[in-house]
């Protein structure tokens, strides 16, 4: 079987890995990498534990293969924590309960990390999609959803107040 | 890691893709979005000797209007579609059944072709395309043929793709007109349905029933067409009791699937049900286009 010398950028680096074309990209992030923050769970779609952001969309990393990240914008775990303490996301979640055992975190993180790029201060509902595809067996999901809320409303506190600091009222923006 | 190994090729062009098919022979695959097939591959339930990746060819995704066909590229990710006012306007159907269709990470990586080539009984869009009478376009180094969707899915995980053949489009008729509506039951969020219904309607100047489709999925290999409902309200006005007096002429002898977890007398409880909310969704948002 032939192996594959693949070029991709992860979390802002420049990176070249030999992989198997049978092996996942989550995998391959894993063991060819070290980049060991996303993890597998079942290795066939159904949990989301693996779930990172490829090209600006979040996908599982275990239904793509290493071999199709070719050219690929990787972003993990790793790239959204800070190198010191935790970011907003990971502090809301560790404040609400939002983990237990932690095995399903880096997919959440992951999910609402893409959630709240794309939808500053998101309505429950729109939580609740974003991470209906990421399974959590500890929590109950409302720890989870608890800390997204928090972390929503925290980015409409912090904009409303932009805006009084601006000193020009935005109506989309508040709406 | 769990799949067994495999060679794998990422063609540039149909034409390269179709090569390669011939030249690896029937133990090669060609994979789309991977969200069915990867899994099928982790769990060896699929066992190719070499993969054919369709993910480079830019010509197979897309969706564009001509005259008054929409065509879909086979390749084009079911969150694109789904994201896409074209389709919203022009086949709210399709918008319809794929928020229906798994979760944000699967939906992007999943595509419109990829799953009809799956014919997965309990998927959304084959069902879909049944109801819109949608054209396939497959292609082999023998040239191209375009089929109706009744024939282009015709069993469980089997369709009418030949050896060598790709589907590469799918050709939707324009219906900005019509009241569509996809409901289902399932146990999760985005998990495959244990029935759905989907149903169009378009009114007539009088506010009754011109025409109307009504297909019930998940039930039986293929999704199934129910005339007799949707003849029962055309040239009448639409009310819940004949709908419901309608849905009572489906032939439930149609439904097949009977599994420990969920047997065949709840499905054929569930269909008329869902077929009734499906109708009368669609009916409703066919007023509200008249307004
Ligand atoms: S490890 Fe990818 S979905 Fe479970
Ligand atoms: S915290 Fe244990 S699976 Fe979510």
């Amino acid at each position: 079987m032939t192996h594959h010398q693949v070029e991709l950028t992860v979390n802002g680096s420049k990176v070249s890995m030999q992989v198997e074309p049978r092996q996942s990209l989550a995998d391959a992030l894993r063991s060819q990498l070290g980049l060991t923050g996303t993890h597998l769970g079942c290795e066939h779609g159904v949990c989301g534990a693996c779930t990172i952001i490829v090209d600006g969309e979040p996908v599982r990393g275990c239904l793509m293969l290493g071999v199709q990240a070719e050219g690929a914008e990787v972003l993990t775990v790793e790239g959204v924590s800070p190198s010191e303490g935790l970011s907003p996301i990971q502090e809301a979640l560790r404040e609400h309960h939002g983990l237990q055992c932690g095995f399903c975190t880096p997919g959440m993180v992951m999910a609402l990390h893409h959630l709240f790029t794309i939808t500053p201060s998101p309505s429950e509902d729109e939580i609740n999609e974003a991470i209906s595809g990421q399974l959590c067996r500890c929590t109950g999901y409302q720890g989870i959803v608890s800390a997204a809320k928090a972390v929503a409303q925290k980015q409409r506190e912090n904009r409303s107040h932009d805006t009084t600091v601006n000193g020009k009222e935005n109506s989309c923006r508040s709406a | 890691m769990k799949p067994a190994p495999f060679e794998y090729h990422a063609p540039r062009t149909v034409e390269a893709a179709l090569d390669l098919l011939e030249s690896e022979g029937p133990d090669a695959r060609v994979i789309a979005g991977g969200q069915s097939l990867v899994p099928m591959l982790a769990l060896r339930l699929a066992r190719p000797e070499a993969l054919i990746d369709l993910n480079r060819i830019p010509e197979l995704s897309g969706i564009r209007k001509e005259g008054s066909t929409i065509h879909i590229g086979a390749m084009t990710r079911q969150a694109h579609a789904l994201a896409s006012s074209l389709v919203f306007e022009q086949l709210p159907l399709l918008h319809y059944g794929l928020e229906h269709v798994g979760h944000p990470p699967t939906r992007a990586r999943g595509t419109i072709g990829g799953s009809l080539s799956h014919a997965d009984p309990a998927a959304e869009t084959p069902a879909v395309m049944l109801a819109y009478q949608a054209r396939m376009v497959l292609r082999s180094k023998q040239g191209e043929r375009v089929i109706p969707a009744e024939e282009f899915t015709f069993g469980t995980f089997e369709t009418a793709l030949e050896e060598g053949e790709i589907l590469t489009e799918i050709r939707v008729d324009a219906r900005p007109e019509e009241g569509t509506s996809l409901v289902e039951l399932s146990r999760r969020r985005g998990d495959f349905a244990m029935a759905s219904a989907a149903a169009r309607m378009s009114l007539a100047e009088d506010g009754t029933c011109a025409s109307a489709h009504l297909i019930i999925g998940a039930v039986a290999p293929v999704p199934l067409r129910f005339d007799a409902v949707t003849d029962a309200l055309k040239g009448r006005t639409i009310t819940e009791s004949l709908v419901r007096e309608a849905v009572e002429l489906m032939d439930l002898d149609q439904f097949e699937f009977d599994n420990v977890d969920i047997s065949l007398a709840y499905r054929r409880k569930i269909g008329p049900v869902l077929a009734e909310r499906a109708l009368l969704q669609a009916f409703n948002r066919a007023e509200g286009l008249r307004k």
